[in-house]
């Protein structure tokens, strides 16, 4: 058991290095669905010896969401949109990867300081969790394109949701659900936001929405 | 709790109605207030009980949020502020399904009925909450119901301004009473609001002033009231009926609940209430008498009416900080008394108020007149809360200023001469100019003749809004004649806020409060009773003869118009001419020239002496504050996030290192 847990998690770190490198929206709006997908298996291997309708439900609740809903809104969007396909960054993708490897140190050095309640198979979780997130955030500022943040937007909160795994042996369920749709509005909201800009202003810079503030 | 809880869940179940049949307004007006009237039907059986049991049985869920509890309680001081709520709002969603058919054709109703709904709720919450969580989170959903209930008209710039207003001063008060409630939740342990310990008197001093700040401010005490005479004219005529009854009550209720907690007071407190209510009941009314909008007016009479209510409570603490019991149940009582009474009246005055504005489709009085012909039942249900509200018997208004007079004067007798004359005479005060005032209001706007076509052509309204204001009216005869019946049912909430001995408080309330006020009340119904008397009189000298109506006497000049009456202003002009000191109105004239002018103008406004003269210099000090941070702002979201993100791991780095 261990051995696949061990291997999702190195998956999970993977993922996070292919968006930062991808040059492809398509391929990277693939790889945050893999990515929701392998997070949404991990409580099933973690908890194998005990498992209830309840984990089960909300496994495949978060797994339906985060690698089919997700992906096929903003695949939708792409379309719509009629976007370019590729990522634009103002980092470039060389510089993002080594700036992934150096999120990934700090993530091991802040984890490793990190006081552990968690069980202790999910110990490894820990900076992963703090890897994603960081990734995260990382794709958010350093994108252009309004659909790349919302994939910044989709791998925090997946970082969110194996560092909330990593501490609690069961999560609330309110909590759960209550992130889940927050995010799922989240990326409802900016498909029809990234529609109408589209429409509006013929193009999805978010860096040329400066012209919106009031001077 | 059943039936309390159940109340909440109708009224959930008639907004969220109300909000999902939008598109079709007589469907949403029918959720919206047939879920306001069962709520209240059902949650008067509760409250209504609870008025005089004194061991409520709490409530307490787990809610799943890591702070607080959903903890509620109905003791009698909830149940008092929680009666009038039910009543008044359902009174004024009875009134609201005619009121806003108007606006059905230009837009949904559905949100408005939601809002109405969860504002009623809320406040039913807030007055049972037993947790600092669940009172703030009540709160924040009545401010911010009341305010998209302000905003309804929001294609007005006036609206829309008046609705900013509100949101800012009612989020100033809010900050101070998350202050106040950390400090408390520090001291408990917990954010139990039954679990607060005795506090040591410096730590008493400062949650007195956070309460005095943050719910003053929604109470409307001076000089926190600017919000006020902004946004109640604002609103929809039955939602400012709600507003100015039951919301800005709360304030009070929650003065009294933290007073509650405190223990016993220290004499400044008790002088720091009476300086507040002195200011806001002469300032208020003074600045009612210079208003020419009939609802602007309304709402300077609501900051007024919370004066009377402060120098009440004022007077009660006192009494209680010098050891004279008597003295502090009767200032107690007349402040309990005329939160129920100004419920009553300001309520029936508002939705009087929308009335006229329904018909004659202005507020401004000096378009008005001679609506009382045109409109009987609203002129009428008016005329009785205007004699309620100037503090005449046999109305309820006097009831509750005479317990607060008795007080003071026993005062005096006994010692307290200074305070108890500060009271006497600022209720004189305010007795008086209130008068004044609503013979203005009602002489011009329904007596004499219309002094516009639109007040000419008005026509009464239908039954809804005639049954809700006929029962508010009611209401207010019916305090008047049995105040005794009346104080006796609020005891239980009396002996809470006076906290003495059971034993010696009853024998203070039936030895010296009841009798003297069965005497008032008495001498009341015989007043009542002679002009019901005199009216027949009348009536059977009149039988048979005709009554006609003519031209007065006009000194010989043949055509009197209706625009040579008194205006509301030169009406009121010699009044605020003696306290221009106080209202600096602003003069408009251009006087008549040559031996045969063509026209002349004179027009005055007083614009309110807090905001222009406080607020405005403060507020602009920190918007150009505001601006040298602009550059932090450059409409790049990315940078905005990398903000964030900076500084979260800065705050972890810091807790780690």
């Amino acid at each position: 058991m261990s051995f696949w847990l061990e291997s999702l998690i190195i998956l999970v770190v993977l993922c996070n290095l292919r968006v930062l490198g991808s040059s492809r929206l398509t391929a990277c709006i693939q790889t945050v669905a893999l990515q929701g997908a392998l997070l949404g298996l991990l409580p099933v291997l973690a908890h194998l010896d005990a498992l209830s309708a309840r984990l089960l439900l909300q496994a495949a609740a978060s797994t339906v969401l985060k690698a089919a809903v997700f992906p096929w809104l903003l695949n939708r969007a792409l379309r719509q949109a009629g976007l370019q396909r590729e990522v634009e960054p103002f980092v470039g993708f060389t510089a993002s990867l080594a700036a992934g490897v150096l999120f990934l140190g700090a993530a091991l050095w802040l984890a490793a300081r990190l006081p552990h309640a968690g069980p202790e198979a999910l110990s490894r979780l820990v900076p992963t969790a703090l890897f994603t997130i960081f990734v995260g955030l990382f794709v958010i500022v350093s994108r252009r394109q309004a659909v790349t943040q919302v994939l910044g937007y989709l791998v925090f909160e997946n970082g969110i949701y194996a560092f909330g795994m990593a501490f609690a042996e069961k999560q609330p369920l309110l909590v759960e659900l209550g992130i889940l749709l927050d995010v799922f509005m989240g990326v409802f909201v900016m498909g029809i936001t990234l529609f109408h800009i589209h429409r509006e202003f013929d193009h999805l810079d978010t860096d040329r929405l400066t012209a919106l503030r009031d001077s | 709790m059943g039936a309390f809880l159940l109340s909440i869940g109708l009224l959930a179940a008639g907004g969220l109605g109300a909000l999902f049949f939008s598109r079709r307004s007589r469907l949403a007006g029918l959720f919206g207030a047939g879920g306001a009237l069962l709520g209240a039907a059902v949650g008067l059986a509760e409250v209504l009980p609870a008025l005089l049991d004194r061991t409520p049985r709490p409530l307490r869920l787990d809610w799943g949020l890591p702070l607080g509890s959903f903890s509620l309680a109905l003791d009698p001081l909830s149940a008092f502020f929680a009666a009038p709520i039910l009543g008044l709002c359902a009174a004024a969603a009875l009134y609201g399904v005619e009121y806003m058919e108007a606006h059905s054709s230009r837009r949904s109703l559905g949100p408005s009925w939601f809002f109405f709904d969860l504002l009623m709720a809320s406040m039913l919450v807030l007055c049972a909450a037993r947790d600092s969580v669940l009172f703030l989170i009540a709160w924040e959903l009545m401010t911010l119901s009341s305010f998209f209930l302000v905003t309804f008209e929001d294609e007005k710039e006036s609206v829309r301004r008046a609705g900013w207003t509100y949101l800012v001063a009612a989020h100033l008060g809010t900050a101070g009473l998350f202050l106040l409630f950390m400090l408390l939740s520090r001291q408990a342990g917990s954010t139990d609001l039954s679990a607060v310990p005795a506090l040591s008197p410096l730590h008493a001093d400062a949650a007195f002033l956070l309460a005095l700040v943050g719910f003053g401010t929604k109470a409307g005490f001076m000089p926190m009231h600017v919000w006020l005479p902004e946004a109640h004219p604002a609103a929809p005529s039955h939602v400012s009926a709600v507003m100015s009854g039951v919301m800005i009550k709360t304030g009070i209720y929650g003065l009294l609940r933290v007073l509650s907690l405190l223990g016993a007071p220290p004499a400044w407190w008790g002088w720091c209430l009476l300086a507040v209510g002195a200011v806001s009941g002469v300032l208020g009314v003074l600045f009612a008498l210079a208003q020419h909008d009939l609802k602007r007016l309304l709402a300077y009479h609501s900051v007024e009416n919370i004066g009377i209510i402060a120098l009440g409570l004022g007077v009660g603490l006192l009494g209680r900080a010098h050891g004279m019991p008597l003295v502090s149940v009767l200032g107690f009582a007349g402040a309990l008394l005329h939160v129920l009474n100004h419920v009553l009246f300001k309520g029936l005055l508002f939705l009087g108020a929308g009335s006229v504005l329904h018909a004659a489709g202005t507020r401004d009085m000096e378009h008005l007149g001679g609506l009382l012909k045109r409109m009987p039942w609203t002129g009428s249900t008016f005329l009785i809360g205007s004699a309620a509200i100037c503090g005449l018997p046999p109305l309820n208004g006097f009831v509750s200023e005479f317990l607060i007079y008795l007080g003071a004067f026993y005062a005096v007798v006994a010692g307290g001469a200074a305070w108890g004359a500060v009271a006497i005479g600022a209720l004189a005060l305010i007795g008086g100019l209130a008068l004044a005032c609503f013979t203005k209001a009602f002489g011009v706007v329904f007596l004499g003749e219309p002094r516009g076509e639109k007040a000419a052509a008005a026509h009464e309204c239908g039954w809804p809004m005639r049954l809700s204001m006929a029962a508010l009216a009611a209401g207010c005869v019916l305090v008047g004649l049995c105040g005794p019946m009346v104080l006796f049912w609020s005891s239980g909430t009396l002996l809470q806020v006076c906290a003495l001995p059971p034993a010696a408080f009853q024998s203070l309330l039936f030895g010296s409060v009841l009798p003297p006020l069965l005497w008032v009340c008495g001498a009341g119904a015989a007043l009542l009773a002679a002009l019901i008397l005199g009216a027949l009189a009348r009536a059977w000298l009149l039988r048979g003869r005709p009554v006609g109506e003519s031209g007065t006497w006009d000194c010989g000049y043949a055509a009197p118009g209706p625009r040579m009456q008194y205006t509301a202003s030169s009406f009121a002009q010699p009044i605020t001419g003696l306290f221009s000191f106080f209202l600096r109105p602003r003069e408009r004239a251009s006087g008549p020239e040559g031996y045969f002018p063509a026209s002349a103008s004179y027009a005055t406004e007083t614009p309110d002496l807090f905001r222009e003269r406080l607020y405005e210099p403060v507020f602009s000090g920190v918007l150009r504050l505001a601006w040298r941070l602009r550059w932090l702002q450059h409409g790049r979201i990315q940078l905005y996030v990398l903000y964030i993100a900076l500084t979260l791991l800065v705050l972890l780095l810091w807790r780690l290192g």
